[in-house]
């Protein structure tokens, strides 16, 4: 999948996100010096002072400067160590996160794989279908055209009827199986993935991973963030990669992780050398090194 | 986060490989020029007022399916389960009965105390929770906001939309409590619904206003029920403000004129004349009505547009 100008025709490609010089900052309440003790709060408030240093505000610089262009039918995967700013970029992109500086343009609304937030857990596996499929904004009439499959593709009810059952009774394997497969449901202009590939077991995995990729024939642009190189070479042409909040490299997939692995091999990921026979094929089949269950 | 450190030097050599044909990816006005010529627009833009209102009604059906399912889920791990929608009003209105009709024998200067109590309490307790859970509507489900792309007032009108349908059940037993009491049902029962619509508009509306407060400042959440008992007392939930205020009460007159003026006050007092036969128009504060509809459409409008005003900011912090 690696070098891919190919499959676009070169003539004029559509951008579907425009990144320009972006800037995204967390104000953290309540961390400065003594923390949220009752006398720093008073403190602060007697001190009403200009600076939000010394209001117990703290700044957190998460993204910086960040410029890059998205085009239709590309799948772009984001990697960098943890903490360096892939997700909040993402949530920005979606437009969830306001930007300090800088400017996103989308083409349609960008949406996250997730609905997680919508659910809720005293009900039933079914109504949460509704509810989490009329979250992520579908219609009455979609859902119920698109519930067995939904219900099917979890795999829910191989092993009885659970979905008329309350979904904290279900195992946090089930639940998830259960959430990816609503979230998956809609088609999307823009879809944005925060490592919700490693859910479930194998065979759930499996069947994920192939609709992130029917997804993606649908949607006109992927991005991915992940720290399993195995499903960034899997799904990705071009790797976007973050460190501290900037852009530190872009381009095809094997170049950037060639790079990127020489990086984590060294000092953090004592684990990783396994996936380095640099410049592998794509379809290496070890195991995902650093796959991790997030949802 | 490890933001501090030395960022380490960019190695952008290989950027343009992906990038080939797109004009040169540096930060300033080629970008925008390249969005702009594309068409796209700008992620979390705020959108227009009109196009808001009409994003929310495409999500009416979330917004109905989000409140029903929040008071499902509400009791659902409680043995006695859907029967505490009732139960809570009518346990509400009990103690307020020991206090107010038995302790301090405010019974004595109402008739029909326990319809009236009873209506006041469950009337004003729709009023109340839906302030609460609106100032909670952003601030207590931030997942929810920083996960999903969708108009933002639907929380709180979604939240005072789980209020009335919760005030739904407590009227099924009010309806019980008074004809046990042998206050005849008439014609006048019908008033209750016009009176119901204008109110669910004023709640909404101050809904959305502490939704955005309490986005901004979480502290509100603390300091509302302090706010909301002062407002319940000053609103003649268990008294009749007419003897609290009249001329032999050593008041002077224009308290009795501001406490008339107060919206709850209005609405308290329209659904007591809807309901109860002995409650007689006399009662009613001058030009309800009026006063019902100006309320609802000042909190209403004006709470919408307070709240769409920031909607971009929403999920922040």
């Amino acid at each position: 999948m690696a070098d891919t100008p190919a499959d676009n025709t070169p003539a004029e490609r559509v951008p579907t996100v425009v990144a320009d010089g972006v800037d995204i900052v967390y104000r953290v309440n309540g961390t400065g010096a003594g923390r949220g003790s009752a006398t720093a709060a008073l403190h602060r408030i007697l001190r009403r002072s200009k600076t939000e240093q010394a209001a117990g505000v703290r700044r957190v610089h998460a993204v910086k400067n960040v410029s890059f262009v998205a085009y239709r039918g590309e799948a772009i995967g984001l990697i960098g160590t943890n903490g360096s700013g892939k997700s909040t970029l993402l949530k920005a992109v979606a437009g969830l996160l306001p930007v300090e500086s800088g400017r996103i343009y989308t083409d349609g609304q960008p949406s996250l794989l997730g609905v997680n937030a919508a659910l809720m857990n005293d009900l039933t596996g079914e109504r949460n279908v509704y509810l989490g499929g009329l979250a992520m904004g579908m219609s009455r009439a979609q859902i119920k055209e698109r519930y067995q499959e939904i219900v099917d593709f979890s795999g829910i009810n191989e092993k009885g009827d659970f979905i008329t059952l309350p979904m904290r009774t279900y195992s946090s394997g089930m639940a998830a199986r259960l959430r990816f497969s609503i979230a998956a449901a809609k088609d999307h202009d823009v879809l944005l993935v925060d490592e919700a590939l490693a859910t479930g077991d194998r065979s759930f995995q499996k069947r994920s991973e192939q609709r992130i990729r029917e997804l993606r024939r649908h949607a006109g642009t992927v991005f991915l963030v992940s720290h399993s190189n195995k499903s960034i070479r899997d799904t990705c042409d071009r790797v976007l990669w973050l460190e501290r909040g900037e852009l530190r490299m872009d381009g095809p997939t094997e170049e950037v992780l060639k790079e990127y692995e020489k990086f984590t091999g060294g000092p953090d990921r004592a684990a990783k050398p396994k996936a380095a026979p640099k410049a592998a094929p794509k379809t290496a089949p070890e195991p995902a090194p650093g796959a991790k269950a997030v949802v | 986060m490890s933001q501090v450190l030395d960022p380490p030097p960019p190695t952008r050599a290989s950027t343009q490989a992906a990038t080939a044909t797109a004009p040169p990816s540096g930060p300033g006005h080629d970008l925008a020029a390249l969005a702009a010529r594309h068409g796209l627009s700008v992620s979390g833009a705020r959108p227009s007022l009109p196009q808001y209102v009409r994003q929310l009604w495409a999500r009416r059906h979330f917004i109905g399916a989000f409140s029903t399912a929040k008071l499902t889920a509400q009791y659902s791990q409680a043995k006695l389960g859907q029967l505490w929608q009732v139960m809570t009003p009518l346990l509400n209105a009990a103690v307020y009965y020991f206090i107010f009709g038995l302790l301090l024998d405010t019974r004595r200067d109402v008739a029909d105390f326990v319809p009236f109590l009873v209506t006041g309490v469950f009337v004003w307790t729709f009023t109340q929770s839906s302030i609460m859970a609106g100032t909670r509507a952003i601030s207590g489900n931030l997942g929810l906001v920083r996960a999903l792309h969708f108009p933002r007032a639907a929380l709180p009108v979604s939240f005072c939309l789980q209020q009335l349908q919760q005030l739904l059940f407590s009227m099924c037993a009010l309806v019980v409590i008074l004809l046990a009491f042998g206050v005849p049902p008439g014609p006048s029962w019908l008033l209750a619904v016009p009176a119901l619509v204008l109110q669910f508009v004023f709640n909404a509306g101050l809904a959305m206003i502490m939704a955005r407060v309490g986005s901004k400042i979480p502290d509100m959440a603390q300091l509302m029920p302090f706010l909301l008992r002062t407002w319940m007392y000053a609103s003649g939930v268990m008294f009749s403000i007419e003897h609290m205020t009249g001329p032999d009460s050593g008041l002077p007159s224009w308290v009795g004129t501001a406490l008339q003026l107060n919206p709850a006050v209005v609405y308290i007092d329209l659904m007591r004349f809807a309901l109860i036969d002995s409650f007689g128009g006399s009662q009613l504060p001058p030009h309800v009505w009026a006063l019902a509809v100006g309320w609802a459409l000042v909190a209403g409008i004006g709470g919408f547009i307070y709240f769409w005003k920031a909607e971009e900011t929403y999920g922040r912090g």
